[in-house]
């Protein structure tokens, strides 16, 4: 495959080739950012500005500290012309006595050290209040991105990759952090040290003035243009990467199964394509940035180059002192250092605004479940949960509905099981009550309260959800059991790790509770997660307490005595139970029969078992007398023998 | 943040709770900013550049000359065209002439200068990059197995970056190098007194910078490990963010991440604090030496024993003079990153690729499917054999699985057959020929695999059922779908076949997953399929589906299936007991019912997977086998 040339065709009308297209929908998936506008550019520099403004003195006296700090550094060709002047000067009229001409020699060297200390000084203190409102920025951005992260809703961490949000907390936060620093006080020093200097050398001679700033319009006008494209290519070239990212981390994590297909070349050229991509663009990129920063040198030497010639003319002509002519060439070098970061200032702009675009997109993304302004803690009184014609599904346009009118109700010391196909929507019932997705009709109620009604600090302490597939850290046991409750005391810890059957597991540990699990500890069985995390929730003691399909890992046997040890906690709560062992279920109150997000059967156990329905099959199923000719009946039934035949 | 205002003020002690703590310290270390061996290996890899970085360097040459030269010419002018009332005006224009030319030197080896390092540099590091890629694709698996993803990813993402900035510093420190020297040369050539006396500013430079580095660089180092600490809290929380949200940690996390990021903020100010004491430092000994240039040079010119044009330049290259050295310490810190980088990811291409093709190696277009297992021993570790003198023969078209209690060597045994690793001794064949002789390719084409965690990969459901048989067509995928029984939930989104996967097939249930990657290996189409189901986290319903599934898989392929569900055991050929690494019974399922052995008192326990088997239950089991 010639991926050489689908790369560098990138970008141009073409007809998109296939690889194109797959590029086109991973980029879409992105799409939190689609939101923007690309002439939000200076909103996004100006909101940057202001943040880091909130730390008004530092900006203050890192503002007056330019200003002195450019008014020394412009008195220095004065001197140095001074200097030059002096010694011709004193050279040709021969009046004056050695030492008065040395006496004034030293004075211009004394001023001249003096001032570039203080030049020195100025400028330290303007670079430590650029760099300390940079991090200080950084640091209000990175707490503000954590937390928002924090609170944002299931369905956009459902969405968006995890890479792309830690690029963005690592990467942008960088790109944002060096704007005040390299970005708005350079360019304050720049216009200065350009403005000031131009009124000075204008009024000492207007058309030599003009000469040595000729080429500031040509380098203001060039910046700008330059600014934007560079942002725009950011922006694409951030995309790319990440792409190229996600192929190499999915490649890594699936290697096993890239491995058992022999799929390595597959890999390798879906590799290079996504590498030539952002290769393309990289180099682009790079030829914009050098050509842009060579020509405005250029620009700024022809200028030197014009005052020379002409300067040197008026010299020879007696209009003007080599004096002069010095102090005009030495503030064209003081400009040279400007200049040449000139295209780091413009760089340092389009990073962060490119930058800052993806934070504050991520910033302002609304938390679409959160507390209603009149929210009021959630009372719990009598314990019941109710579901009053819930429907629900996944956001996005066309999706199909998940739950379709359920209606259910547990009382305190009661237990609802619920039962049914992969995919019918179980799981979702569990995750709609702590309100990790808001329902899409009908309601939910706790002792009456619409849970969209309550804080969801008091409705996350009352349901609690224990997950199929819990995430440990990388810390003690102790701290992973006591996760939800970090004060907790040892023997409340050790009590919920007795509860949850995982307490003679600890106790056989050479540190115990204090044990490191994770990547540099012990690693455990996904029995043993599962029951870790039971450990944390029984610790919390809910109102309502949802097992989803908790203990699918755990053995029947410790299952039973889990749920034994739980029924001390159970019978103060209202328990949902998910779980496809149909075992675990029998004592329910009512078991729920659910298949594409409808309930088909309701029932007790016995109930369901004699209404001969679905339940029943799938009992049936389980308990093992017979199921290979039922198998090979459905399979029939199915049709799919058939199928497979042919 | 004070500690008043924190979440737990009052609490009396600080939480059990840390953020953050899953971050690998060895990710930032420090050592010699010189490696030989590292720049030998990173060398090998501007090489095929080589002809690009020599014209760079000319150009760099070129540009410094001009550089020089600019204040050369300005002084020519000063001293012999610009003479107050009657200077030489066509000596002006030859000088404004040379002036022009030189500054379009400079203008054009600039640019081809640092396009051509820049961009070298970016094709370097996605050369770099692509090897580490590439080998990883064929390291060991043994190594895969205990590395982590995270850490592998921030070699290509993070260490090629290292040597890239190294790549591109080290040639503008060449150019700061030579324009020092250049600047030296040039002032002791003007002037070798005024330029041994301007020059004596250097060693209170040098020895001001000798005290400040290493300070300096303990607070950039700080700098940098706080940075990825705190980063590394930060994905933690992401990767975490539903624990934390069921937990209601986000408060008591805040507080905690607060802590770290505010170490952060001090570190960065603290080396900000370093970087910035030494400008004026710098300045004052800038003002130094243009004060010596005044008083000793200007006296001399008042000896009439100096230009004044020579001064002037002087006072030029003073302020030159400073910024080479300046820049040239700050590279010391980026060769050391580069060095530490550059190891990691020379580690990374060291790895040995345990298991190369054979030059001799056959890749046939068709096999049978024969499977023979002779006197097979293997193990991970050195003296602990996972599996001790296995030996069986699966017939074309046969299907066996393999049973036993965990850790008795099943997975081995069909990670064996793929050559993910290399038995240490007997041999496995393939149609009679040692699995050895095959090329890996051919046996990722004739062995397809179906793993216990069915990987989905970001596309579409079309693409992840033909993953890398790109010849297949969409009928070939939609007919693997349908066989398998996952056309009917595919067809239910409203793309289809062509919806995106969410991350990993998170919209997706295990049992829709499982079910995609068996159309996954029928696309394949491959004789001899291996199959590690997926242990008890599957419910009734769809341990129905992939059981449809499964048979419609088998049929007519030879099949090895790591069984955990007696429902697939009994519907098998033959059943093969391991226990301990060595096979204990063999037979169909009524056969070794009949025998009464491991098997028929695991099957006796009644549970519906092995796995699921209490641990003092299944001791029972198998003691009772050993002692029998």
């Amino acid at each position: 495959m010639d991926t050489k040339a689908n790369g560098a065709a990138s970008g141009n009308g073409a007809d998109p080739s296939p690889e194109q297209k797959v590029y086109a929908r991973a980029y879409a998936g992105m799409d939190i950012d689609k939101d923007r506008d690309a002439t939000d550019d200076l909103a996004v520099l100006w909101r940057i500005f202001k943040l880091a403004a909130r730390q008004r003195s530092r900006l203050v006296l890192g503002a007056v500290a330019t200003v002195i700090a450019a008014t020394f550094q412009l008195m220095i060709p004065q001197y140095l012309g001074d200097a030059v002047d002096g010694a011709v000067g004193l050279l040709e009229s021969g009046s004056v006595s050695d030492e008065a001409a040395l006496d004034y020699l030293y004075g211009t060297a004394l001023m001249l050290l003096g001032i570039s200390t203080l030049r020195g000084l100025f400028t330290l203190t303007h670079n430590y209040c650029g760099e300390t409102l940079g991090h200080h920025l950084a640091y209000r951005l990175r707490m503000a991105f954590y937390d928002k992260l924090q609170y944002l809703n299931f369905s956009f961490h459902d969405r968006v990759h995890t890479g792309e949000l830690i690029t963005r907390g690592m990467l942008d936060l960088e790109g944002v952090r060096s704007f005040m620093n390299m970005g708005v006080l350079r360019v304050l020093l720049f216009l200065i040290l350009v403005s000031v200097g131009a009124y000075r050398l204008l009024s000492t001679d207007l058309f030599l003035g003009f000469l040595s700033l000729s080429f500031v319009p040509f380098v203001a006008w060039r910046s700008t243009t330059v600014r934007l494209r560079l942002r725009e290519m950011w922006f694409a070239l951030q995309e790319r990467m990440g792409v190229l990212g996600r192929i190499m981390d999915e490649n890594l994590t699936g290697i096993r199964v890239v491995r058992a297909f022999g799929a390595e070349p597959y890999e390798l050229d879906k590799y290079q394509v996504a590498s030539d991509h952002a290769l393309a663009l990289a180099e682009r990129r790079i030829r914009t940035r050098v050509s842009s920063t060579t020509v405005m040198n250029f620009a700024y030497f022809a200028a030197m180059g014009l005052v020379l010639w002409v300067g040197g003319s008026r010299v020879i002509s007696g209009y003007m002192t080599v004096g002069t002519l010095t102090e005009f060439l030495t503030f064209m070098t003081i400009l040279q250092q400007p200049v040449r970061q000139l295209g780091m200032v413009v760089n340092a702009f389009a990073r962060a605004s490119t930058c800052g675009s993806r934070l504050f997109a991520v910033l302002d993304l609304e938390v679409s479940i959160r507390d209603r302004e009149d929210a009021k803690p959630l009372e719990v009184t009598g314990g019941v949960l109710e579901f009053e014609d819930v429907s629900f599904a996944y956001p996005g346009e066309g999706s199909p509905p998940v739950l379709e009118g359920v209606s259910f109700r547990v009382e305190r010391g009661g237990t609802l099981g619920i039962v049914g196909p992969p995919g019918s929507g179980k799981s979702t019932i569990a995750h709609l009550l702590p309100r990790y997705y808001d329902v899409t009709g009908g309601r939910i109620t706790v002792d009456g309260q619409d849970i969209r009604d309550v804080t969801l600090e008091s409705l996350r302490r009352v349901v609690r959800v224990v997950q199929q597939d819990p995430f440990l850290f990388t810390s003690s046991l102790e701290n992973n059991i006591a996760y939800g409750d970090p004060w907790a005391d040892d023997a409340a810890i050790q009590g919920s790790a007795g509860t949850a059957q995982i307490d003679g597991f600890i106790d056989q540990l050479p540190e115990r509770y204090e044990t490191l699990v994770g990547e540099r500890g012990v690693s455990l069985s996904g029995g043993q997660k599962q029951r870790v995390a039971i450990a944390r929730t029984a610790m919390l003691r809910p109102a309502v307490l949802v097992l989803d399909d908790s203990m699918a890992a755990i053995d029947a046997g410790t299952e039973q005595r889990i749920r034994e040890a739980l029924g001390e906690h159970t019978a103060d709560c209202a328990t949902l139970i998910v779980s496809h062992r149909l075992g675990a279920l029998r004592h329910a109150d009512e078991i729920l029969f659910i298949e594409n997000g409808k309930i088909v059967e309701r029932g007790t156990h016995d109930e369901l078992v004699a209404l001969r329905g679905r339940y029943a099959a799938l009992f049936a199923l389980q308990t093992l007398d017979g199921p290979l000719q039922d198998i090979v009946d459905l399979a029939a039934e199915a049709g799919v023998r058939k199928e497979a035949g042919a | 943040m004070t500690p008043a205002t924190n979440a737990w003020a009052g609490r009396g002690r600080p939480p059990r709770a840390v953020v953050g703590s899953q971050i690998s310290r060895d990710e930032e270390m420090f050592g010699a900013a010189f490696d030989r061996h590292v720049i030998r290996r990173f060398f090998a890899y501007v090489h095929p550049y080589r002809r690009r970085l020599y014209a760079a360097i000319a150009a760099l040459l070129l540009f410094t000359g001009a550089q020089l030269a600019i204040p050369l010419i300005i002084r020519h002018a000063i001293d012999h065209a610009i003479v107050p009332a009657g200077g030489d005006v066509s000596l002006l224009w030859l000088v404004v002439l040379v002036f022009f030319a030189a500054i379009l030197i400079n203008y054009g080896a600039s640019f081809a200068q640092d396009w051509i390092v820049s961009r070298t540099g970016e094709e370097v590091i996605f050369d770099l990059r692509r090897a580490m890629f590439v080998h990883l694709q064929y390291v060991a698996m043994a190594f895969m197995d205990k590395t982590e993803v995270g850490r592998m990813m921030s070699r290509l993402q993070g260490d090629v970056y290292s040597l890239q900035e190294f790549l591109e510093n080290s040639i503008t420190a060449l150019g700061d190098l030579v324009l020092l020297f250049g600047i030296v040369a040039i002032m002791l050539w003007l002037d070798f007194q005024l330029g041994l006396l301007t020059l004596s500013v250097v060693p209170v430079l040098l020895f001001v910078r000798l005290i400040w580095l290493p300070r300096a660089r303990a607070a950039f180092r700080r700098a940098r490990e706080t940075n990825s600490i705190a980063n590394g809290a930060l994905a933690e929380g992401i990767h975490a963010v539903r624990t934390v949200q069921g937990m209601r940690r986000e408060p008591v996390n805040f507080e905690l991440y607060d802590e770290k990021a505010t170490e952060n903020l001090d570190a960065h100010l603290r080396s900000a604090q370093y970087a910035q004491v030494m400008v004026p430092i710098v300045d004052t000994l800038t003002g130094a030496a243009w004060g010596v240039v005044i008083v000793v040079g200007g006296a001399q010119v008042l000896g009439d024993s100096l230009d004044i044009g020579v001064m002037v330049a002087f006072l030029f290259y003073v302020q030159r003079f400073f910024d080479p050295i300046r820049s040239l310490t700050i590279q010391y810190s980026v060769m050391q990153r580069a060095m530490a980088s550059g190891q990691r990811i020379f580690e990374v291409l060291d790895v040995p690729l345990a298991i190369n093709d054979r030059p001799d190696a056959i890749a046939p277009e068709n096999v049978k499917g024969r499977i023979e297992f002779r006197g097979v021993t293997f193990g991970y570790e050195k003296s602990q054999p996972v599996l001790k003198d296995i030996n069986f023969t699966i017939e074309p078209g046969e299907t066996v699985a393999l049973v036993g209690p965990t850790g008795s060597g099943k997975t081995s045994t069909t990670a064996l057959l793929h050559r993910f690793y290399d038995v240490w001794e007997g041999a496995i064949l393939l149609d009679g020929r040692d699995v050895r002789d095959y090329a890996a390719a051919a046996l990722g084409k004739h062995i397809a695999m179906v793993l216990q965690d069915p990987f989905l990969f970001t596309g579409t459901i079309r693409e992840n059922i033909r993953f890398r048989t790109t010849g297949a067509t969409d009928r070939d995928v939609e007919r693997a779908a349908r066989i398998v029984g996952a056309h009917d939930f595919i067809m239910r989104w409203p793309d289809g076949y062509d919806t995106m996967l969410d991350q990993g097939g998170g919209n997706l249930s295990l049992g829709q997953r499982q079910l995609l990657s068996f159309a996954r290996a029928l696309v394949a189409d491959a004789r001899v399929l291996v199959l590690d189901e997926a242990t008890a986290n599957i419910d009734s319903y769809t341990e129905r589906q992939i059981q449809i599934g499964l048979t419609a898989l088998l049929e007519g392929r030879t099949g090895i299936v790591i069984a955990h569900r007696l429902a697939t055991v009994r519907d098998v050929d033959r059943i093969i007991v391991l226990q301990e690494g060595r096979i204990v019974e063999t037979g169909t399922h009524h056969e070794l019912m009949a025998r009464k052995g491991l098997y028929a008192r695991l099957y006796a326990l009644n549970y519906s997977s092995f796995d699921d088997l209490p641990e003092d239950l299944m001791e029972e089991a198998t003691s009772a086998t050993t002692r029998s």
